[in-house]
């Protein structure tokens, strides 16, 4: 039992061991992550004065469609699920994921994907350039001819997630240690639980979505084209009710996160946990009936939209719960703040911003002046760079002792959480404002009055894009040359099965299940 | 190690959501746009006006009178001339009014153009009927002709009393390449 990984090259082709697993999504995500951010850079360039000076308006287009894709479905989505192989197996005290073998196919799956959508930027007619909703009938009748590409590596990603999640549910609901009821679970693993399941129900809606513009592309259906007897809202609320869950997907794995780490700095057990557990599953389900607040512009009859406001403000209940539960665990704890606390409290208060301005995009009358302007980029850019971005930042220094067994440098890590703090608020807090004052998204020249607030944007942009060097910088160091730690527990008010493996955590863990009280 | 991995469960798990994510994704092609044009068709709220409509009341309200305006719009680069002859009538519910719309290929090429019919408000839609309109059908026109195309219509006497002004806008679609080579030929 005791042989470690295969030698070569190979050991990473051909594992089916979850740590490695979790290592290539880890891997694959910040490399992602990093040419998304790549693209972020030339938008905010392109937009750091008014005119167009370094590119021109097709290719901007075609960058904020490619850095909302890559960002959501390779950056963001992969990280969580990373984490999952890593942590969730080790969480519930199970050898492995349920099914190695296919684990093994949805990581290789996700390179091949983004390849074929990144290779669109190279050919003719360039890459998708209607937005990352791709709305018909900019993504049908209006596409360039690499739609087709678009559209296959959507399918291609569906497809990994999709088996991703069946791998965590089959894992979750067979796997964990005897003793381990439901409601013993750690909260991450309640919540990739959860998420998981959203992800099986949404993602086939979006491959659905894809599969009928491909079909009215190609071969002459009319789903979406009006002409024909379609109808291009239709697509709208296809695409919503798969991307209102999906917003969720993003964030709920977060949301476990930060309640692993919030409660080992404030060294008190985690504040109202069954309240936690219910709070994400009303989430969940409040997702799926939500969907048109995205749409309050297409002509709703006014029940509509007065339904789809109220459902939408609901959702800020079980969410507020959670807040105040992450509050009320460092209520009087003895609170230190290393690195990952500092981002956990950072999304606390970030997120919490964030679903403040969302809660004023609820409203519809409200929203006909937000819609497609900066305040929704800054509304969205809070809860998920802020929310998904800095909980996975702090998931890595976390537990990146466990998974190395070096330590990070202390003070590089708190350097780097101030720069990308400061980074990210000078980015993205100025943009409420010139959202308000009426500057629409998606747009690669603005009138001369929003000069001042783009500028300071950009200058944030660029100051937060070097944090995240400074993070790899960071990361890297640790594995290289970290202080080695060998103690199981890093943190002392760590709590899980985790911290009870020895550190760093074995090729092989749980061989044998540990007791659960 | 393989001892106490319960494989049949994790089969069986394996199974079902698998079936719940094929499920999903018959859901969405196949059961998605049927319900949602349903849903437009019983409440109106997709401004689609219905197919043609055989009158059998034909008595008139005369104690109201219901004002209704005509908006032509060209999809995309749609290069004829689409104008309604007159853009306002005011009719009372019941009674059945003839207007024409005016339409001009000014293109020297024979095209086919389908016309879209949208209505506001939604809760007007199923309320206003056609018992002939130039949209049932697709219209071919030789290169530099024009037409005038009919639309007879009658206001229901059911029309919500919050109801004073509809307007029925028409977008016309280019649809020259998608329609068979059969239509155009016949126009030669």
């Amino acid at each position: 039992m005791a042989h470690g990984p295969a030698k070569g090259i190979g050991r990473w082709f051909f594992t089916t061991n979850h740590k490695d697993i979790g290592t290539l999504y880890l891997w694959f995500s910040f490399a992602m992550f990093l040419m998304g951010g790549f693209f972020a850079m030339v938008i905010r360039a392109e937009l750091f004065q008014p005119g167009m000076q370094i590119i021109k308006p097709e290719f901007f287009n075609q960058m904020t469609t490619m850095h909302g894709l890559v960002m959501v479905f390779g950056a963001i989505m992969p990280a969580f699920v990373g984490l999952a192989n890593w942590m969730i197996p080790m969480q519930i005290g199970a050898p492995d994921m349920a099914l190695p073998r296919m684990n093994n196919l949805s990581f290789w799956i996700l390179p091949m994907a983004f390849t074929i959508l990144t290779a669109t930027l190279f050919m003719e007619g360039g890459a998708p350039n209607f937005g990352w909703t791709f709305y018909a009938p900019l993504s049908t009748t209006y596409a360039p001819p690499t739609v087709n590409y678009f559209i296959f590596g959507v399918h291609l990603m569906g497809a990994s997630s999709i088996m991703g999640s069946i791998n965590i549910i089959a894992t979750v609901l067979n796997m964990r240690a005897p003793g381990m009821t439901l409601m013993k679970m750690p909260m991450f693993v309640w919540t990739w639980l959860i998420t998981a399941f959203l992800l099986i129900a949404v993602m086939p809606v979006l491959a659905g979505a894809v599969t009928m513009m491909l079909m009215d592309i190609n071969f002459g259906t009319s789903f979406f084209n009006a002409a024909g007897g379609g109808d291009p809202v239709l697509f709208q609320h296809v695409f919503w009710f798969f991307g209102h869950p999906e917003v969720y997907i993003i964030i709920l794995p977060a949301f476990g996160v930060i309640s692993h780490i919030i409660p080992a700095f404030s060294r008190k057990p985690l504040f109202g946990y069954s309240s936690m557990v219910y709070a994400t599953a009303s989430i969940a389900f409040l997702s799926f009936i939500v969907w048109a607040h995205h749409m309050f512009l297409v002509g709703m009859p006014i029940g509509g939209e007065l339904y789809f406001m109220y459902a939408t403000m609901l959702i800020a209940v079980p969410t507020a719960a959670k807040v105040f539960n992450w509050i009320s665990t460092m209520f009087r704890g003895s609170l230190t703040f290393e690195t990952p606390m500092l981002y956990a409290v950072a999304f606390v208060i970030l997120f919490t911003i964030g679903g403040f301005t969302g809660i004023m995009l609820a409203v519809a009358p409200a929203d006909i002046q937000y819609h497609d302007t900066y305040f929704v980029v800054a509304h969205f850019h809070y809860v998920m760079v802020a929310g998904a971005i800095f909980s996975s930042t702090a998931a890595v220094y976390y537990w990146l002792p466990k998974w190395t067994g070096k330590m990070y440098n202390e003070t590089m890590g708190k350097v780097q959480f101030w720069i990308g703090f400061i980074g990210f608020n000078v980015t993205f807090f100025p943009q409420h404002f010139i959202g308000l004052a009426g500057m629409p998204r998606r747009y690669s020249d603005y009138a001369l009055q929003f000069s001042d607030w783009n500028m300071i944007s950009s200058t944030g942009a660029f100051i937060y894009g070097t944090a995240q060097l400074l993070f790899l910088y960071n990361v890297i160091t640790t594995i290289r040359s970290g202080k080695p730690v060998s103690e199981p527990k890093t943190w002392d008010g760590a709590e899980g099965l985790e911290w009870t493996l020895p550190t760093p955590a074995p090729y092989h863990t749980f061989t044998t299940p540990p007791a659960v009280k | 190690m393989e001892n106490n991995i319960p494989k049949s469960s994790i089969k069986k798990t394996l199974l079902k959501l698998s079936v719940g994510a094929i499920g999903m994704f018959v859901f969405a092609v196949f059961l998605m746009p049927p319900l949602y044009y349903a849903l437009c068709d019983l409440t109106g709220i997709g401004g689609k006006t219905a197919g043609r409509y055989e009158s059998k009341d034909t008595t008139i309200d005369t104690t109201r009178t219901v004002k209704v305006q005509f908006l032509t719009i060209n999809n995309g680069s749609m290069p004829w001339d689409f104008s309604p002859r007159v853009t306002e009538v005011v009719v009372h519910p019941g009674e059945a009014k003839a207007v024409t719309f005016y339409a001009k290929n000014r293109t020297s090429k024979n095209m086919v153009a389908q016309a879209v019919p949208n209505l506001t408000p939604f809760n007007a839609t199923n309320y206003f009927h056609k018992t002939e309109c130039f949209c049932f059908n697709q219209q071919p026109l030789n290169a530099w002709d024009e037409i005038d195309m009919p639309l007879v219509f009658i206001v229901d006497k059911d029309i919500p009393k919050s109801v004073n002004t509809i307007t029925l806008s028409y977008t016309l679609f280019d649809i020259t390449e998608s329609t068979n080579d059969l239509t155009v030929a016949q126009l030669n």
